[in-house]
C-alpha cells in the first residue's frame, strides 16, 4: 500500500473517533460548555490535560530543536515539565478552592475591580493568541507534508478543521476527545522511538539506548560520544555541550516554567475536577502522562541527529532518489533544501565551525516527521506518527480557542460590558470570538513571528510568566495586596515583555541590544521580576485590600469545601 | 480553636511548599543549568551520559514527577490531620 493511502486511513480513523466522542458529549448548558460540570475523573482529566498541554510545539518541534541544538534544547524539556511543579504546588489547589470558572474571574474578584478583570482578559487574549499562532503553524507543516502542498495551504486547511472541531463540544466534549488524542499521541511518539532505538542501539527502551552504546558500526561505542564526534567532524557544537550563554539558558527555562504556571488554558483544566484533593491527584497524573512523551523526546532528537548525518552527509545527490527516497518529499515542501555550492554533486552538511560551506538546510520542525523515514521504519509507523502530529496540534488549538472565546464572551461581554445577556447569547459570542481569533491566528500561522514553532510558543510563555504568574501568586499568598498594585504590576510586566518581543522579533532590533544578553524567549523572567517589584512598590503607597477580600484569601487556603466551579 | 487549626495547617503547608520548591530548583535550574559544569566533572556518569547533561534531558523530569507524588501524599496527610478531608 502507498504511504499516503496509509496516512489517510490512520488519520481518518482517529478523526472518526474524535468526532464521535465530541458529538456524544455535546454541551447542554453554558456551565457544561466551560467546565464540564465538574464531573471528570482525575485520570481522565490528567490525560486530557496532558493532550491539551502537548501541543504542536512539543510534539513536532521540540525533538527537532533537541536534534539541532542538543543540550540547549533541554530548556524546553525542563521548562515545560518543571512548570507543572509550580502550577500544582502554588496555584491550582487554591484557585480551585476559590471556585471560579476562568482566570480573569479570579483576578477580578480577588482584586475587587473590573479594571483588573479587563486587564486580565487582555493578557489572556495576548497569551492564547500567541500560543495558537504556533499551533496553526504546526498544523500547517503537518498538512503540507500530508497533501504535498505549500505550508500556507496547509495552515488554511488546518484552520478550517480546527474551527469545525472546536465548535462541536465545549469543555466536556473536548475533555473526552483529548483523552483519545492522548492515547494516539503517546503511541505515535513512543513506537517510532522504539523502532529507531532497536535499529541504532539494539535496545528496545529508547531512554536506555540513549545512554547506552551505538551498535551499527563494527564495535559498540557510547552513543553520546558518537554523536559528539560526528557533530564535531562536520563543524557543529558538541551535542552535549550547548552554545547558549548561561544567563539566556537560565532565563528561557525559568520563563517557560513560570509561564506554564500562569497559562490560563492549563489552569482552567483543573477547574473541571471535583475537589482540591482531586486537583492534586489529577496534577500527578497529568505530569506522569506528560513525562512519558518528554522522556522520549530527547532520545528521538538524538537518534534523528545521527540518522540525518549518516544518511545524508556525503550522499551523491543524483542517487538520493534510490538511497534516500524521502528526501525529495521534504524538498518538495521546502523543509529540506539542497544547494550544491561547490558543484561536486555530493550533499555536504556542515556546521558553523566548518571551513567548507553548508549545502543542506533543514527546518527543525520537520525532524520528528522525517525521523522514521530516515531510519527506514515500517509505513504504518509513519502513518501513526502523522495521526499523532495532527492530534497534538488539534487538541491544543481547540482547548486554547475555548479559553480565548470564554475570556471574550464570559469575562468581557457578560461580566464587564453587559451582565444581562442570556446563556444563549453568551455561547454565540463565544463562537464569534473563536472565529475571529482563529482568523488572526491563521494569518500569523502563515507569517509566523519565528520560523521555529517552539520559539513562537515560548513567547506565549514569556507573556504568561510576566503577567498571570506573579499576579496570581500575589493574589493567593499576599492577602494585603490591593488592586492598584496588582493592576500596575500586570500592566508593567506584560507591557515590557510584549514590547521587547515585538522590538526584537518583528521590528528586527539588533541582537547586540539584548538586555544582559537575554533573547526575547527568555525576557519573560525579567518581566516577571518587574511585575513583582511594581506591584509591591505601588501597594506600599496605596490602600491594602479591604477586610472581606482578606477574609476570602484566608479561606482559599483551607482545602475542604470547594463547591462546583461557578461561572458568575 | 477552628482558627488555630487553620493557621497551623497553613504554616505546615507553607513549609512543605518551600522545601519542595527548593528541591525543584536544585534538580532543574541548579544541577542542569547553573552548576552543570561542576556536576559533569564531579558526579558519577549515568550510563554513558554526564550527570549534568542527563539531569537536563531526563533526570529533572523524573524528579518533577516524584515531587508531585510526594506533595500529594504529604498534603493529604496534613489535611486529614486537620480534619479537612472530604
Amino acid at each position: 500500500m502507498e504511504q499516503s493511502t496509509l496516512n489517510f486511513i490512520f488519520i481518518g480513523i482517529s478523526f472518526a473517533v474524535y468526532i464521535a466522542i465530541a458529538i456524544r458529549s455535546r454541551a447542554g448548558s453554558t456551565q457544561e460548555f466551560y467546565v464540564a460540570g465538574g464531573e471528570v475523573s482525575p485520570i481522565a482529566n490528567g490525560m486530557a490535560t496532558a493532550a491539551d498541554w502537548m501541543s504542536a510545539a512539543t510534539f513536532i518541534s521540540m525533538a527537532g530543536g533537541l536534534a539541532i541544538s542538543g543540550y540547549d534544547g533541554s530548556r524546553f524539556l525542563m521548562g515545560w515539565t518543571g512548570g507543572f511543579v509550580l502550577l500544582t504546588i502554588l496555584m491550582v489547589p487554591y484557585l480551585r478552592k476559590f471556585g471560579k470558572a476562568t482566570v480573569p474571574d479570579f483576578v477580578g474578584d480577588r482584586f475587587y475591580s473590573n479594571l483588573a478583570r479587563g486587564v486580565a482578559v487582555v493578557c489572556a487574549i495576548f497569551i492564547c493568541m500567541t500560543y495558537i499562532m504556533g499551533q496553526m503553524r504546526g498544523v500547517g507543516v503537518v498538512f503540507s507534508q500530508l497533501f504535498d502542498i505549500s505550508t500556507t495551504w496547509g495552515v488554511l486547511i488546518g484552520a478550517a478543521i480546527v474551527f469545525f472541531y472546536a465548535g462541536l463540544g465545549g469543555m466536556k466534549g473536548i475533555t473526552y476527545t483529548q483523552v483519545a488524542q492522548y492515547c494516539v499521541m503517546a503511541f505515535a511518539y513512543t513506537i517510532p522511538a522504539v523502532f529507531i532505538s532497536i535499529a541504532l542501539t539494539n535496545n528496545f527502551i529508547p531512554q536506555l539506548g540513549f545512554i547506552g552504546d551505538i551498535t551499527t558500526g563494527d564495535t559498540a561505542i557510547p552513543f553520546l560520544e558518537k554523536l559528539n564526534e560526528i557533530n564535531d567532524q562536520l563543524g557543529f557544537a558538541h551535542y552535549t555541550s550547548g552554545s547558549l550563554p548561561l544567563i539566556d539558558m537560565f532565563c528561557i527555562t525559568a520563563a517557560l516554567m513560570c509561564g506554564t504556571a500562569g497559562l490560563p488554558h492549563v489552569i482552567v483544566r483543573f477547574f473541571t475536577v471535583k475537589s482540591v484533593r482531586a486537583v492534586r491527584t489529577s496534577a500527578c497524573w497529568t505530569l506522569g502522562f506528560i513525562a512519558v512523551i518528554y522522556l522520549t523526546a530527547p532520545t528521538i532528537g538524538a537518534f534523528a541527529r545521527v540518522n540525518l548525518i549518516t544518511e545524508l552527509d556525503g550522499l551523491e545527490y543524483a542517487t538520493a532518489s534510490d538511497e534516500a527516497k524521502w528526501l525529495s518529499q521534504f524538498e518538495h515542501t521546502e523543509q529540506m533544501v539542497f544547494d550544491d555550492k561547490n558543484g561536486d554533486g555530493l550533499i555536504q552538511y556542515r556546521g558553523p565551525n566548518s571551513d567548507t560551506p553548508n549545502e543542506l538546510t533543514v527546518q527543525k520542525d520537520i525532524m520528528v516527521m522525517a525521523n522514521p523515514h530516515m531510519a527506514g521504519a515500517p509505513k504504518w509507523v509513519i502513518a501513526l506518527l502523522m495521526a499523532g502530529c495532527i492530534a497534538a496540534a488539534l487538541s491544543t488549538a481547540a482547548g486554547l480557542l475555548l479559553v480565548l472565546s470564554t475570556s471574550i464572551s464570559h469575562d468581557l461581554m457578560k461580566n464587564i460590558v453587559n451582565p444581562d445577556i442570556s446563556d444563549k447569547q453568551e455561547v454565540l459570542y463565544a463562537r464569534l470570538a473563536a472565529g475571529i481569533s482563529l482568523a488572526v491566528a491563521t494569518y500569523f500561522g502563515i507569517n509566523p513571528p519565528s520560523d521555529f514553532i517552539a520559539e513562537t510558543v515560548a513567547f506565549a510563555f514569556g507573556l504568561a510568566a510576566s503577567s498571570f504568574f506573579p499576579t496570581l501568586l500575589i493574589g493567593i499568598f499576599s492577602k494585603r495586596m490591593g488592586r492598584a498594585g496588582a493592576i500596575s504590576g500586570m500592566l508593567c510586566g506584560i507591557g515590557f515583555t510584549l514590547g521587547y518581543i515585538i522590538y526584537f522579533q518583528f521590528l528586527d532590533g539588533p541582537k547586540e541590544n539584548y538586555l544582559f544578553g537575554i533573547s526575547p524567549a527568555g525576557i519573560g523572567t525579567i518581566g516577571m521580576l518587574i511585575n513583582f517589584a511594581v506591584a509591591f512598590i505601588v501597594n506600599a503607597f496605596t490602600p491594602d485590600a479591604p477586610e472581606h477580600v482578606q477574609q476570602m484569601v484566608e479561606d482559599i487556603h483551607i482545602p475542604s469545601g470547594a463547591g462546583d466551579a461557578v461561572s458568575h | 480553636m477552628e482558627n488555630n487549626s487553620a493557621r497551623e495547617h497553613r504554616k505546615a503547608c507553607l513549609k512543605i511548599t518551600l522545601v519542595l520548591l527548593a528541591v525543584w530548583f536544585m534538580v532543574s535550574l541548579g544541577c542542569a543549568v547553573l552548576f552543570r559544569g561542576w556536576m559533569d566533572t564531579n558526579m558519577p556518569m549515568i550510563g554513558n551520559a554526564k550527570f549534568g547533561f542527563w539531569m537536563a534531558q531526563q533526570g529533572s523530569i523524573i524528579c518533577f514527577v516524584l515531587l508531585l507524588i510526594v506533595y500529594k501524599v504529604l498534603m493529604q496527610r496534613l489535611d486529614d490531620k486537620h480534619g479537612y478531608s472530604e
